[in-house]
C-alpha cells in the first residue's frame, strides 16, 4: 500500500480499502524504522493521528475532501507550520515554534492532508548536499537497495557496511528520502537553485519546480526573494500534477503570486508527443557529465524521437556563466535576507548584555554555520559600494541575458528542453564532503539554476523507468542509482492543452 | 554620572572610552573573545596562495555590516575563491542591457486595498522572544558600536 501512487491510494480511501487512520499509522511505523536515514527532524505523530482520524470522519459520512484527503505529506522544515518546531535545521531556529501555517501548508492541511513530520534539509537550505544541517545528515535510501550494496560488495569487503552511504543531494534531501522510502505520498521542498530537483534526481523520485509566481512563498522562510519557489516532491508525474492543482494560484500575503487565473487540470493519460518540439541545448553537454548520465539523456531523446516528436538542437549561449550569476545574485539576497535573525523577536538569542551590536553578533555567530556564514559575507560583499555596479548589477544584467536565452529558444518552436538534471548519480558522502559546500553548489546545480533565474520555466525532474514507468523505456541494470531528466516546459504544455 | 556629564569634555571622552573598555572587557569574558582573536593571527600570517583581495580593512567592513565573522583564516580564502569566481562575469559583455531585477517585471504586483484584516495577535509573536517585558521586546543599550582592531585591549590581564 504504502508504494502506490497518491491517486492509487486515494481511490483507495475512498473505497474503504483502508481507513486514514491505518494509512497513518503504517507511515509512521515505517518512519520508526527508517530513522537511520535521518530524513525527518519533527515527527509529528500526534498532530498526524487527529488529522487521520478527521479525515475518516469524513469519509465515513461521505463528504471527503478531495484526493489529498487523508493522505500522508511531509514539509521541509523551512515552511512554518503552526504549533510545530521549525528550524530550517539550523540552531539560529532551534526551539522556535511558529505562529501561522505557511500558505502552501494550510492549502494541504485544507484538502485534508495528513501532515506526518518536517524533514531535513541544508541549513536555510543553502547546499546541495542535504549534509550540513544541524541535525546531521539526510540519507539515500537507495544506499541500502539490493543493487547498490551488491555492487559494493564486489568492491571492498570488510567494509563497514554503512559507511559508504549515498547523500540524497539539497537541499531538499529529508523531503525526496521521505518520499523515495514511502513514508510519505508527497512532500513539499523549497527550490532556488535546484534544491527540490537534484535530490528528486539523487533520490529517485519526482521533483517539480513550478514557475516563480505560480505557488505562493508566504511562509517560506526566504533565502533568494526572486528566485524561491515551493517544490512538490512525489513517486510520479501525476500525482505532482494533483498536488500542484492544490497548491498553485494568487495568494494576498504573497503579492509576488500571479493573479492570473488557475485552471484546474489534470493529465492526460496517454501522451502524444506528435506535435511536440524537444530541444537539447548543446552547452548542458558539459564535459564533467558521467557517461551513465550522458547515455540516458540520448535514450530519453531518441525514445521521443521514436514516438513521433521532433529533438532539435538548440542553443544557450549564456550556459557557462549562469552558475557565476547565480553565485552573485544567491549570496548578496541571502545577505539581506539574514539580516533578520538577530535574537530579539524569535530564534536563539545569546546572553551577551553590554549592546545591540555585540549581542547581534554573537547571537549570529553562535546561531549559524560556516555555509550560511559564508555566504552572507560573500553576499556583502558584493553589495559593498565599491562593489555594486560590478558584481551585484552585473549579474543582474547577465540574468537578463540568460532569461533571453530561454525566451528565444521557446520562441522559435521548441515547446520542451530536455536536459540531464545532475552530472552524475548520487556520489558517497565520503566523497561529497572532500569539497566544500560552495565548490560542491557550484558544481551540482550547473544544470539546474538558469531555470530559477528565469523563472518563467516549468521545470521537473523525473526519473528514468527505474521505479514503474511501463512500456516504453526498459532500464538495463548498467546504472544502479536513479538518474533523471529535466523537462523544462513539459508540464506546461500539459497545462496549456 | 553627574560629575561625568559636568566634567570638561577631554575628561568626559576619556571616561566614556574607559567606559567602552571595560563594557566590551566584559563582553570578551562571556565569549566574544574569539570573535576578535582570529585576527590576532590575520596580518602576522601573510598566505602566499591568498590573492589579497581581502584586506584586513575589508574583513573588518565587512564584519561590521554583516554583524558575523569569519572566524578563521579559511573563511577569508573562501571569500576570496567566491570573489575569483564571480570575476568570471566580467567576460560577458553586458553593453545596453538593463539588469533584471525579477522575473515578473513585466506585471503589477497586487496591491490590496488599505483595510485592516488581522493583527491583535501580540501575545502570540512575543511568546517567540528570549526576553520580553510586558509587551516589549528587550534589547541591550543601542548606539554602542563593537571597537575596532586597534581598540581592543590585550587579553592578558582578564
Amino acid at each position: 500500500m504504502l508504494g502506490r501512487t497518491l491517486r492509487e491510494v486515494s481511490t483507495a480511501l475512498k473505497q474503504g480499502h483502508i481507513t486514514p487512520t491505518e494509512l497513518c499509522q503504517k507511515c509512521l511505523s515505517l518512519i520508526k524504522k527508517t530513522k537511520f536515514l535521518n530524513a525527518y527532524i519533527t515527527v509529528s505523530e500526534e498532530v498526524a493521528l487527529k488529522q487521520a482520524e478527521e479525515s475518516e470522519k469524513r469519509y465515513k459520512k461521505g463528504h471527503s475532501l478531495g484526493d489529498l484527503d487523508g493522505i500522508p505529506v511531509a514539509v521541509k522544515d523551512n515552511f512554518s507550520t503552526s504549533s510545530i518546531e521549525t528550524t530550517c535545521a539550523s540552531n539560529m531556529l532551534k526551539g522556535y515554534v511558529p505562529p501561522y501555517n505557511a500558505t502552501v501548508v494550510q492549502k494541504l492541511l485544507d484538502k485534508g492532508a495528513v501532515l506526518m513530520g518536517k524533514t531535513n534539509l541544508d541549513e536555510f537550505a543553502m547546499g546541495s548536499g542535504s549534509t550540513d544541517g544541524v541535525f546531521g545528515p539526510v540519507k539515500n535510501p537507495w544506499s541500502y537497495s539490493k543493487q547498490y550494496r551488491e555492487k559494493r560488495k564486489q568492491k571492498a569487503h570488510g567494509e563497514n557496511e554503512d559507511s559508504n552511504w549515498l547523500i540524497t543531494g539539497g537541499s531538499s534531501g529529508g523531503s525526496a528520502a521521505a518520499v523515495a522510502a514511502f513514508t510519505c505520498f508527497a512532500a513539499l521542498g523549497s527550490d532556488t537553485g535546484g534544491s527540490t530537483r537534484n535530490p528528486a534526481a539523487h533520490c529517485g523520485v519526482v521533483g517539480f519546480k513550478p514557475s516563480y509566481g505560480l505557488v505562493s512563498r508566504h511562509g517560506l522562510i526566504p533565502l533568494v526573494n526572486s528566485m524561491d519557489v515551493p517544490g512538490i516532491l512525489t513517486r510520479c508525474v501525476d500525482d505532482a500534477a494533483i498536488v500542484l492543482g492544490m497548491l498553485a494560484g494568487h495568494d494576498p500575503k504573497d503579492s509576488t503570486t500571479i493573479q492570473d487565473p488557475v485552471k484546474p487540470f489534470t493529465l492526460p493519460t496517454s501522451a502524444d508527443v506528435n506535435k511536440l518540439c524537444i530541444g537539447i541545448p548543446k552547452e548542458y553537454l558539459a564535459p564533467e557529465l558521467s557517461s551513465e548520465v550522458r547515455s540516458f539523456w540520448s535514450k530519453a531523446a531518441n525514445l521521443f524521437e521514436s514516438e513521433g516528436a521532433k529533438v532539435i538542437e538548440v542553443s544557450l549561449p549564456h550556459t557557462s556563466y549562469s552558475i557565476v550569476c547565480y553565485h552573485v545574485l544567491c549570496t548578496s539576497e541571502v545577505a539581506s535576507n539574514m539580516a533578520r535573525f538577530d535574537g530579539l523577536e524569535y530564534g536563539h538569542r545569546c546572553d551577551i548584555n553590554v549592546s545591540t551590536e555585540a549581542m547581534y553578533a554573537a547571537t549570529r555567530r553562535e546561531g549559524f554555520n560556516d555555509v550560511v556564514r559564508g555566504r552572507i559575507l560573500s553576499g556583502n560583499f558584493f553589495l559593498l559600494k565599491e562593489n555594486y555596479e560590478n558584481y551585484f548589477i552585473k549579474a543582474q544584467k547577465v540574468r537578463r541575458l540568460i532569461a533571453n536565452d530561454f525566451v528565444n529558444v521557446f520562441n522559435s518552436g521548441v515547446d520542451v528542453l530536455l536536459t540531464p538534471t545532475t552530472l552524475s548519480e548520487a556520489v558517497p558522502y565520503l566523497e561529497f564532503i572532500k569539497e566544500d559546500n560552495r565548490t560542491r553548489s557550484a558544481q551540482d546545480d550547473i544544470f539546474t539554476q538558469a531555470v530559477n533565474m528565469a523563472g518563467e520555466n516549468l521545470t521537473s525532474a523525473i526519473p528514468e523507468p527505474h521505479a514503474k514507468e511501463p512500456e516504453q523505456l526498459h532500464v538495463t541494470s548498467f546504472s544502479y542509482l536513479p538518474m533523471t531528466n529535466e523537462l523544462a516546459g513539459i508540464i506546461e504544455t500539459f497545462v496549456v492543452t | 554620572m553627574s560629575s561625568l556629564l559636568s566634567a570638561p569634555s577631554a575628561l568626559r571622552e576619556d571616561a566614556l572610552r574607559r567606559l567602552k573598555r571595560e563594557m566590551w572587557a566584559r563582553a570578551v569574558k562571556l565569549g566574544l573573545r574569539s570573535w576578535v582573536g582570529w585576527r590576532r593571527g590575520f596580518t602576522s600570517k601573510a598566505d602566499p596562495q591568498r590573492s589579497g583581495r581581502v584586506t584586513a580593512e575589508v574583513i573588518e567592513h565587512l564584519e561590521r555590516l554583516a554583524l558575523v565573522d569569519f572566524g578563521s583564516l579559511e573563511a577569508v580564502a573562501r571569500l576570496e575563491k567566491a570573489i575569483a569566481f564571480a570575476d568570471r562575469l566580467r567576460a560577458v559583455d553586458t553593453d545596453g542591457v538593463e539588469p533584471m531585477e525579477s522575473v515578473l517585471e513585466d506585471r503589477c504586483l497586487y496591491l490590496r486595498s488599505d483595510n485592516v484584516v488581522e493583527g491583535n495577535c501580540a501575545e502570540e509573536l512575543l511568546q517567540n522572544a528570549h526576553r520580553v517585558v510586558e509587551e516589549y521586546f528587550v534589547a541591550p543599550p543601542g548606539n554602542i558600536s563593537l571597537p575596532k582592531q586597534d581598540e581592543q585591549e590585550p587579553f592578558s590581564h582578564i
